[in-house]
């Protein structure tokens, strides 16, 4: 496979790992500045006077997958919004930094910023009055793209690239609800590709879908991470140890870990984190 | 064993069966009136409901026969009034409060219209004759508008600020998420789909105001001949039922018992109408 190669030369080395390694470290060991696409650093994000994420600084590598683990309640989504600042949505507010391309994202125009930094939810959410297509040209169409042409041809090319094409395209006017539960999350994700994000955040994507399903949308994410960033929060440890890269370890809103995946799940440094994924707790 | 057969489980299957009857009966009771009145108005109209009723202006007192034309062009001027008032203030008071109704304001807002709801509409009549008639001279169907859209205005907005609560956040947050700034996904995600709730909305308050009677004794007064223009006063069903019921002449009450059944059926028929062209376009597949 193609995709080896590229993976080969941009694996970290691993040379610098020190198992004496402050806290705050191991957050980019590996990693060089040319392929950090987002950085957090010493992030706090609290909703109310709840404290969500306390003190996270975490890389997200580009053109890889970052895979967000922990338990229930660990602060792995919100980690996840705050990189989007969807956490506003929800009235939640941050300190500490969160960077895309070295810029602080919180001197950008939300909506400029989603654009860069696409999402999917873990409930597929096509919109229930829109058909197949206008879903997936809903981001284009409303943001003012009228050239049926081009709409037409991103939403053929966002659905082959999301590994629907073939079993919508002869109903691309049906509602978007009216598809299965699996054939929705990927239109959702579809959707989200539409408007050419540089980023996709992708929120426990798979966790309301049946096997088969589940397959389709990780296939769909190993073959993504070409061309864009992804990062996904799972609660399927399986999941993450199958499509990414990097694995982080979050544990009641604190990062305990961050390593090469291989590494994480074999060889994890810190206890809580081979307890976590051997089953012991959470 | 399926159950175990002792006289407490007897007593609560017994329970349920009383229940149930109850509740249907209740039922029965509920939709006993419609049904009553339905058919009271067709039978006691009936006679008078003809192709004249439909087309013909008024007959001069004492003459029997004549329609009621007018009130029928009337009515629909003074609801279009209304809507067209009404119901934009009332759409988008109800986004607001939905919205950005996180606030001491929006509260007020909220009681204020729930009260507005309840004011007595003699009440609300009083309030447009003084704000347009007192003004403007003279008696109108624009007066007559205003009063009714000062009625609609409550119900649209509850039921508009409801029915947007009611659609998921997360189609909001999927909106948001494509980057989309936060009123174009109100106006293009949200409002579709609250649509057919707030459809209903909007039927509620204008088949309330088709029927109201007193704010128009003394805004769109009522008018005997043909007249379409919004600065004169204007005839409308309900006026006309009131005095045709209250004549001494049979006839007269005959045609009020129609124009109350046409009333009727005018908002049946309205509501199919609304119920048709905002049905979802996928439902038949």
């Amino acid at each position: 496979m193609s995709n080896d190669k590229t993976l080969s030369i941009s694996m970290p080395t691993a040379m610098d790992q020190s198992p004496h390694a402050p806290a705050a470290e191991p957050v980019s060991r590996g990693l060089t500045h040319q392929n950090i696409k987002m950085t957090a650093a010493n992030l706090n994000a609290y909703f109310g006077k709840t404290h969500a994420l306390k003190n996270v600084s975490l890389d997200v590598p580009s053109n890889r997958v970052l895979a967000i683990i922990g338990p229930s309640g660990c602060g792995k989504s919100t980690f996840l919004r705050c990189l989007n600042r969807m956490h506003e949505v929800a009235g939640g507010t941050l300190t500490g930094s969160v960077t895309l391309d070295g810029e602080d994202v919180l001197k950008y125009d939300p909506v400029v910023l989603r654009r860069r930094v696409g999402m999917v939810f873990q409930k597929a959410n096509p919109f229930p009055t829109m058909s197949i297509f206008d879903n997936v040209a809903a981001g284009l169409r409303l943001n003012g793209v009228r050239d049926k042409h081009r709409l037409q041809e991103t939403v053929e090319r966002c659905l082959r690239q999301a590994a629907l094409w073939d079993e919508v395209k002869d109903s691309l006017n049906k509602s978007g609800i009216s598809i299965s539960g699996g054939q929705q999350q990927r239109l959702c994700i579809a959707r989200t590709l539409a408007v050419d994000p540089e980023v996709v955040l992708m929120d426990e994507p798979a966790s309301a879908l049946d096997p088969i399903s589940t397959a389709k949308i990780e296939e769909l994410i190993y073959s993504l991470k070409s061309n864009y960033t992804i990062a996904i929060v799972t609660h399927n440890m399986q999941q993450a140890a199958r499509v990414s890269d990097r694995t982080a370890f979050f544990y009641l809103g604190e990062l305990i870990e961050v390593d090469e995946t291989k590494k994480m799940f074999t060889t994890p440094e810190k206890k809580q984190t081979e307890d976590y994924i051997t089953g012991r707790f959470g | 064993m399926i159950t175990p057969r002792t006289s407490y489980d007897l007593w609560r299957k017994i329970k349920n069966a009383l229940m149930a009857v109850f509740s249907v009966l209740c039922v029965v009771v509920a939709i006993a009136p419609l049904v009553m009145i339905f058919s009271y108005t067709l039978v006691q109209g009936i006679g008078a409901l003809n192709l004249d009723f439909f087309i013909n202006m008024p007959k001069p007192v004492g003459e029997a026969g004549g329609g009621m034309a007018n009130a029928l062009v009337g009515t629909g001027i003074l609801l279009a009034i209304g809507a067209c008032i009404g119901l934009p203030i009332g759409i988008l008071a109800g986004v607001y409060l939905a919205e950005y109704g996180n606030n001491r304001f929006a509260a007020v807002v909220r009681f204020m219209a729930d009260v507005l709801s309840g004011v007595p509409s003699i009440v609300v009549g009083v309030v447009a004759y003084i704000l347009v008639v007192l003004p403007m001279n003279h008696f109108s169907a624009f007066a007559g508008g205003v009063a009714l859209a000062i009625l609609m205005i409550p119900t649209v907005t509850r039921t508009t600020e409801e029915m947007i609560r009611l659609v998921p956040h997360s189609y909001r947050e999927a909106g948001l998420a494509l980057g989309l700034p936060w009123w174009k996904t109100t106006v293009r995600i949200i409002l579709p789909a609250a649509l057919k709730g707030i459809t209903t909305g909007i039927l509620l308050a204008i088949a309330r105001a088709a029927g109201e009677t007193a704010p128009l004794l003394f805004t769109a007064l009522g008018n005997r001949f043909w007249s379409t223009a919004i600065d004169q006063p204007i005839a409308s069903l309900t006026v006309f039922i009131f005095d045709y019921a209250k004549a001494p002449f049979e006839d007269w009450n005959r045609q009020a018992w129609a124009a109350g059944f046409v009333l009727i059926a005018l908002i049946f028929v309205l509501s199919l109408i609304f119920r048709y062209v905002t049905r979802s376009r996928y439902v038949e597949r």
